[in-house]
């Protein structure tokens, strides 16, 4: 996704085309299912209809009773997926809200100490930079094993780099406006200036670079979830569901195409939104 | 003499002390996940086997001594036996290097071939209807993770047309799947990365001045325009590698494929985790050095980069 | 009595990076001594580059001078940034040319001239808001004006803000840097004019920094003339006016407009003055000097008495 910065020959969009409108209806419509799985949900995530095994989705054979069908152990496939939706999201949510918490702080204090300390955590960076997180994640998992809080706050891990990358870029430009000086010649304490004047000068910019970690993290979630490393039964997320629909591809194929879709559609629904919030919020951010 | 040293030197020495923070990293993680002795010999062993067990691997000396021999050992590349196997676990992952290796070096090329080809095009043909589905296309390319495309490719490869095999690493056809799928969203960002560089390096003033003086359009894009593309297309490299690393491991989950990927899900499904040490020092070393060979390779294209940029970052 | 001295002090910024060949050093500030008296003002004044802002900064204890000291109510300052430092900054005050970017543009008029009592804990909120009516319409301002943002008044306006926050904490000492340089000349005069009538309603101490030589001799009591990091000449700024002694005074009297016979003896001043990176050798000031001579090319002038309250660093004064 960090490709979407390199176009920078397009003019800015002047209103909101329809693409961007569809993106949008998208992300609103996942929001709500994370918020409303429950009652949206027909039946219970683990209740079993053994009779009802492998049911096809409505259109393609199936009743109204599924209407995306059952899986191996005839649990309704929509409902799971309503749920699926809102672990996924929910981890992601957390893990952003921890990535730009953890990243801003490191930024802030690279750009306040300078020196030694700020060339330190930039080798940090860089080193993290030039990982692939989801080795780095798996080596951890290895460590310290699996629990749904564990597995957050090492999603949160996604992504301070860059967060602190920016913050700290951030902090540097604001400390060199006149706002934060003159506030330090006032006689602040350092933790004023960074918290009361820096801090709600960046949050705009911090929030966007929040809008590109949250699909990435979607993505990692459900990627280490597919590797059944990531959320565990009986929770289910987006990648618990398309591991279990991987084994049934030849018999019953809605089991691993609806949570792929979903996953696909909410993918480049939110790129194609992060291009129009970019342009709109923070052209600097290019 | 002396500039390349200046040139190259911080360059390196950066180089090691990424590594160094890696082995660091990797064992603060170890000590901090819990008591070796414990976790090796089990909840059920005896106090005095317990003991014994820490004076033999030295883990009754002070941390920073650990740290030394850890350092040294790593040094030796030592990391010890594979609990699972019982085997070096260096001599494990390396034997499944080649396999790995099988699928992520054409995977690359197809990046390359797929994606420098079809950027420029689209940048030559910039706003056309070419151009947009093309661009299009890319952002399902990159946005789409490795292992659904690689299921959805199964999917109508495999299970529907019956073209090609859903799994193995047995006969040629097998490879032609998991090296789409790994080489597909690499080759999107690469083809939007040549597109916007190509349409820079053509909107610049000298290919104004080439094309001015009477070469052809034609001439002005082989021998001007796309040269000047290209180096910070190679650039992407170290990028595109990361992104090829990760991937690999899902594709070779999703295609049974017996590479690096697959051990290491296993041995941290297991938590083996003298196989996991090793991959991931193998991952930083090989990120670490494609970084550097990139930037090294960048001061040789561009050499205006030598004189300034040496000290800063 | 004395509020501020600043003895012999020295400001180099190093150029380049520190790892390869020995380093250059831009020197901004070179052996500048000056007094701020108590309740009146002390004018620097010198082209841009000369380092008058860094000797406000220095003054003000915002970076360590390389050598020389500051005294300040007969104290050495306090480390930068450390506790002691900040509570000081409640006596020394900055207000500066820029007032758009120093002031934090999320933040009300009212907030913003609280703030500074918020960080020295002067007050309880009731007190603060009280203390915050008093100065808003102590620098000419109303109270609606408290509920605005920064980007809503006119610049003028803004300077009475930035004024107004800095007076909050009663400081002692004031540095202005270029206070007015950014306004139009009828908005210029009535802020000199406020500033004036404020000092003598607080005794504060003022360093005055400016480029205009007008303004700063409308102000000042004392005139500090610098010319790249070097104090030329300094006295009262009625002598400095009436009869300037070093070269360079001289041409920036006679370029300063005065009402009867307008530019009667204008000496035009050849050239931009010359980079702090590269100075020449002997009098800084030579290559731009009408009357240079030799030993002006060879040798570095003193700054030597010429007078009582009078020095001048120029060869060709006889002291």
């Amino acid at each position: 996704m960090k490709t979407a910065t390199v176009e920078t020959n397009r003019p800015p969009p002047r209103s909101v085309d329809l693409p961007t409108l569809l993106a949008g209806g998208w992300v609103l419509l996942m929001l709500f299912t994370a918020l409303a799985a429950p009652l949206m949900a027909p039946y219970e995530i683990t209740s079993i209809d053994l009779r009802h095994r492998l049911a096809p989705p409505v259109g393609f054979g199936g009743t109204m009773l599924h209407v995306l069908g059952t899986d191996d152990l005839g649990r309704d496939v929509a409902s799971r997926l309503f749920y699926s939706i809102r672990t996924s999201l929910l981890v992601a949510f957390g893990a952003t809200a921890i990535s730009v918490l953890v990243g801003t702080g490191i930024g802030f204090i690279a750009a306040y100490f300078r020196g030694l300390v700020e060339h330190a955590l930039l080798l940090m960076i860089d080193v993290q930079a030039s990982l692939p997180f989801l080795i780095v994640a798996l080596a951890m998992l290895a460590c310290f094993g699996n629990s749904l809080t564990l597995f957050v706050a090492l999603m949160g891990l996604y992504g301070w780099e860059r967060n602190a990358r920016l913050a700290r870029g951030l902090a540097i430009t604001a400390s060199a406006q006149g706002y934060a000086s003159a506030t330090r010649q006032l006689g602040a304490h350092p933790l004023r200036v960074y918290l009361r004047h820096i801090l709600p000068n960046s949050a705009a910019t911090l929030l966007v670079g929040a809008t590109v970690t949250f699909p990435e993290i979607v993505l990692v979630e459900s990627g280490l979830s597919f590797l059944g490393l990531g959320v565990q039964p009986p929770m289910t997320s987006l990648g618990v569901m398309v591991a279990a629909g991987r084994e049934y591809i030849t018999r019953a194929s809605w089991m691993l195409l609806a949570p792929s879709l979903v996953i696909v559609i909410t993918a480049v629904a939110v790129s194609v939104l992060g291009d129009w919030l970019r342009d709109k919020l923070d052209p600097t951010l290019k | 003499m002396s500039a390349v040293f200046r040139f190259a030197g911080p360059k390196v020495l950066r180089a090691g002390l990424s590594i160094l923070i890696v082995v660091t990293f990797t064992f603060v993680v170890l000590r901090a996940s819990g008591d070796p002795a414990l976790q090796i010999l089990g909840p059920s062993a005896r106090a005095p086997d317990l003991e014994a067990f820490r004076r033999h691997w030295g883990l009754d000396q002070p941390l920073y001594v650990q740290y030394v021999r850890y350092v040294l050992a790593a040094l030796h590349c030592d990391f010890g036996n594979s609990m699972l196997a019982g085997k070096p676990a260096l001599q494990l992952v390396f034997e499944r290097v080649p396999l790995t290796l099988a699928l992520m070096l054409p995977a690359l090329a197809l990046t390359m071939l797929i994606g420098i080809p079809v950027g420029a095009y689209a940048a030559m043909h910039r706003d056309t209807w070419v151009d947009r589905s093309v661009m299009m296309l890319t952002v399902f390319g990159f946005t789409v993770p490795s292992f659904v495309l690689g299921l959805l490719l199964i999917l109508i490869f495999s299970v529907t047309l019956g073209l090609f095999p859903s799994g193995g690493a047995d006969r040629p056809e097998s490879f032609v799947l998991p090296v789409l799928t790994l080489g597909l969203g690499g080759a999107a960002i690469i083809a939007r990365f040549t597109r916007s560089a190509m349409i820079e390096v053509l909107s610049q003033l000298y290919i104004v001045a080439a094309s001015a003086k009477g070469v052809t359009w034609r001439q002005v894009v082989r021998h001007h325009a796309f040269p000047n593309a290209i180096i910070p297309v190679l650039t992407l490299f170290g990028l595109m590698l990361g992104g090829q690393v990760a991937g690999a491991v899902l594709v070779e989950s999703v295609f049974g494929w017996p590479g690096i990927g697959q051990l290491l899900v296993v041995s941290v499904a297991n938590r083996d985790l003298a196989v996991v040490q090793v991959i991931l020092l193998l991952v930083a070393l090989t990120m670490t050095s494609a970084n550097l060979l990139m930037d090294l390779l960048y001061g040789v294209f561009d050499p205006r980069l030598r004189g300034t940029n040496s000290g800063s970052q | 009595m004395t509020l501020l001295r600043l003895n012999n002090i020295t400001r180099r910024f190093p150029l380049g990076s520190p790892l390869y060949g020995p380093r250059k050093y831009l020197v901004a500030v070179d052996g500048v001594s000056l007094d701020v008296e108590m309740g009146r003002t002390t004018g620097i004044v010198g082209e841009s580059g000369c380092g008058k802002s860094t000797t406000g900064r220095i003054a003000l204890g915002l970076e360590p001078p390389d050598s020389g000291g500051v005294l300040f109510q007969g104290l050495p300052l306090p480390r930068i940034d450390s506790k002691k430092w900040r509570a000081q900054r409640r006596q020394m005050q900055l207000v500066f040319q820029d007032t758009l970017a120093a002031l934090d543009r999320r933040m009300t008029v009212s907030a913003l001239i609280a703030e500074p009592l918020a960080i020295h804990g002067i007050g309880d909120p009731a007190s603060r808001k009280q203390r915050v009516a008093e100065l808003l319409h102590g620098v000419g301002l109303g109270e609606g004006h408290g509920m605005l943002y920064p980007h809503q008044l006119s610049g003028g306006q803004r300077q009475r803000v930035v004024l107004a926050r800095a007076l909050a904490p009663k400081p002692s000492l004031l540095v202005c840097d270029e206070p007015v340089s950014a306004l139009d000349l009828s908005v210029q005069a009535q802020i000199v004019n406020l500033l004036m009538d404020l000092q003598q309603e607080l005794g504060l101490g003022l360093l005055f920094i400016s480029h205009d030589l007008r303004v700063v001799r409308h102000v000042s009591d004392r005139i500090v003339v610098m010319y790249l990091g070097r104090v030329v000449e300094q006295g009262r700024a009625d002598a400095i006016i009436d009869q300037p002694a070093h070269p360079y005074t001289q041409a920036l009297v006679s370029a300063m407009p005065r009402l009867p016979g307008g530019f009667d003896h204008y000496v035009a001043l050849p050239g931009e003055p010359p980079s702090p990176t590269d100075r020449p050798c002997g009098c800084p000031f030579h290559p731009r000097c009408p009357l240079a001579r030799d030993v002006c090319r060879q040798s570095l002038p003193e700054l030597l008495p010429l007078g009582p309250e009078r020095q001048v660093a120029c060869h060709l004064v006889r002291h």
